[in-house]
């Protein structure tokens, strides 16, 4: 009986594991199925044309626009959050309010950011419809992520670094600087690596704040069309779902590369400093 | 209690209280640390020897609650009455229950001291280490490997690299939190030559659990109790001829 028992939870435990496993493996096939096709090089090098054979690559661009701008801006922000939560703030009310409030925020619907953006960086700061208006929305949304993230880092410095660092006489900065950031590097990263994904992944918000415009953006003031955007649009105007799926393969592509890169960049970090 | 005058006293501990809030760890501490002798701390767990050390570099001022009264002189200064921690703990340095090399090379744990002092000179760095190494007993062992992560060592060797990182800062006084509590007997008898040896240069403070270690390595023993100091004598002398029922009782073993 006990052995029919094991038996039994094994085969539940290999049949999720194999589920999870054959969704992520269905929907990737599909979608390459589906789109392998369009793909080439004029498809992604390609300025795009309103008669549907032309390439993406304003969308490209327009993307790694808003990653990189909202990561500039999100990413020091959310840092320097983190360490005054963790290294200097009083652990007491304010700061379990300031925590209670970043998490609240991570489960907030991203529709929500983007009326928000759409009401405050469009209209009421005047930026408008634009790349700027959606990455300080993007801002916002990943955030809570970076502090989070950040902060579990540093939670997880033995005190005992802290403490040899301080009895040779050194500031709490120095400290911070030399001992303490540099070990948590690792998990920063990873916080900054998942806003990567959550930027990259993001329709919504950027819809309301960037609008659509389907051209190469002149700065980024310019409206503009993400990746996301443009596979959304694509599929709700010509329900051309190759087209669709094939701007799904090239962001599966450019997730998959900087989770790669991601890896290795806190593989070579752990090794300078560890081994 | 009994204090004997001789030599001269580098620390000086008077009527010294120690409050985790509410809650008071130390009562009323009088204790004359003599300069370039090694002064061991016993007493069972939890009777303070190890907050009364952290006092001396004001490690304590690391835990939200703790309220001191009294005074600490080191070398002329009250040390709670001056806010320059910086170079008190220049002054003091601190050698740890564990091992807490930091995750980088060996040159680099043992230069980092005087690094952050504003120390950039690649020759004087250079100097410093090994000189510190020597000092610590472990440059033979590791002058191979000065650009290898300190955190491969054995832990009985990181303990010599972390007596080295504190010996790189030139203090007057090394703090020691009951160093080989974490090692095996060998390295606890390496450390306990080291110790003898640095005498000549530093004053040792060290907290001990192992009464054969106290014997076997200092000058001066204080008997710790429930926060209070019972007897603080010659070692030979609380060894053999303790003067409180309870010293006896402890150094005996029939209690701790």
């Amino acid at each position: 009986m006990r052995h029919f028992k094991d038996s039994l939870l094994r085969a539940l435990l290999w049949l999720s594991a194999f589920l999870s496993v054959a969704i992520l493996v269905m929907i990737v096939g599909f979608i390459f199925y589906k789109g392998i096709g369009l793909i080439s090089f004029d498809f992604i090098f390609g300025d795009y044309s309103p008669s549907g054979d032309g390439g993406i690559w304003p969308m490209i661009i327009t993307t790694i626009y808003t990653v990189v701008i909202s990561l500039v801006i999100a990413t020091p922000i959310g840092i320097l959050a983190a360490v005054y939560l963790q290294e200097y703030a009083k652990q007491g009310r304010l700061v379990r309010l300031i925590r209670f409030a970043t998490e609240s925020l991570t489960g907030i619907p991203s529709i929500i950011y983007g009326l928000f953006g759409a009401v405050f960086f469009v209209t009421t700061l005047k930026l408008g419809m634009s790349i700027l208006a959606a990455s300080l929305t993007l801002t916002i949304i990943v955030l809570p992520v970076i502090i989070r993230t950040t902060e579990e880092a540093l939670k997880t410095v033995p005190r005992s670094y802290r403490e040899g660092s301080l009895a040779l006489g050194t500031t709490k900065l120095q400290t911070l600087y030399k001992v303490i950031l540099p070990s948590s590097m690792p998990g920063i990263l990873s916080g900054i690596i998942l806003s990567v994904g959550r930027i990259v992944g993001e329709s919504a918000a950027i819809f309301l704040t960037a609008g659509t415009v389907a051209a190469m953006p002149e700065s980024i003031l310019s409206s503009a069309r993400t990746l996301t955007v443009h596979s959304y649009l694509v599929t709700q105007e010509s329900g051309d779902i190759e087209l669709a799926a094939a701007v799904g393969i090239v962001l599966i592509v450019i997730i998959l590369a900087i989770n790669l890169s991601a890896t290795y960049i806190s593989k070579k970090f752990n090794k300078a400093t560890n081994k | 209690m009994e204090q004997r005058k001789e030599g001269t006293s580098i620390i000086n501990v008077r009527d010294l209280n120690l409050f985790y809030g509410e809650k008071q760890a130390l009562f009323g501490v009088d204790l004359a640390i003599l300069e370039k002798e090694v002064t061991a701390l016993i007493g069972p767990s939890g009777c303070g020897k190890s907050t009364f050390l952290r006092t001396l570099n004001r490690m304590n001022d690391l835990i939200d609650g703790v309220k001191i009264t009294g005074d600490i002189i080191i070398d002329h200064e009250d040390i709670y009455k001056t806010n320059d921690v910086i170079k008190l703990r220049t002054k003091v340095g601190m050698v740890f229950q564990k091992p807490n090399l930091f995750p980088m090379s060996i040159y680099d744990n043992v230069a980092y001291g005087p690094r952050m002092q504003g120390i950039k000179n690649k020759k004087e760095l250079n100097k410093i280490v090994e000189e510190s190494l020597r000092s610590a007993a472990i440059w033979d062992e590791v002058q191979d490997r000065l650009k290898t992560s300190a955190l491969g060592l054995s832990g009985g060797q990181q303990q010599r690299v972390c007596i080295a990182r504190a010996i790189a800062m030139k203090p007057d006084i090394i703090l020691m939190d009951e160093p080989t509590s974490a090692l095996d007997p060998i390295s606890t008898l390496k450390i306990e030559e080291l110790i003898t040896n640095m005498k000549k240069d530093y004053t040792i403070v060290i907290v001990t659990h192992n009464m054969q270690q106290a014997a076997r390595v200092s000058d001066k023993t204080a008997f710790f109790l429930n926060g209070e100091v019972i007897e603080y004598d010659d070692t030979d002398n609380i060894f053999s001829t303790p003067q409180d029922q309870r010293t006896e009782d402890y150094v005996t073993g029939r209690f701790g």
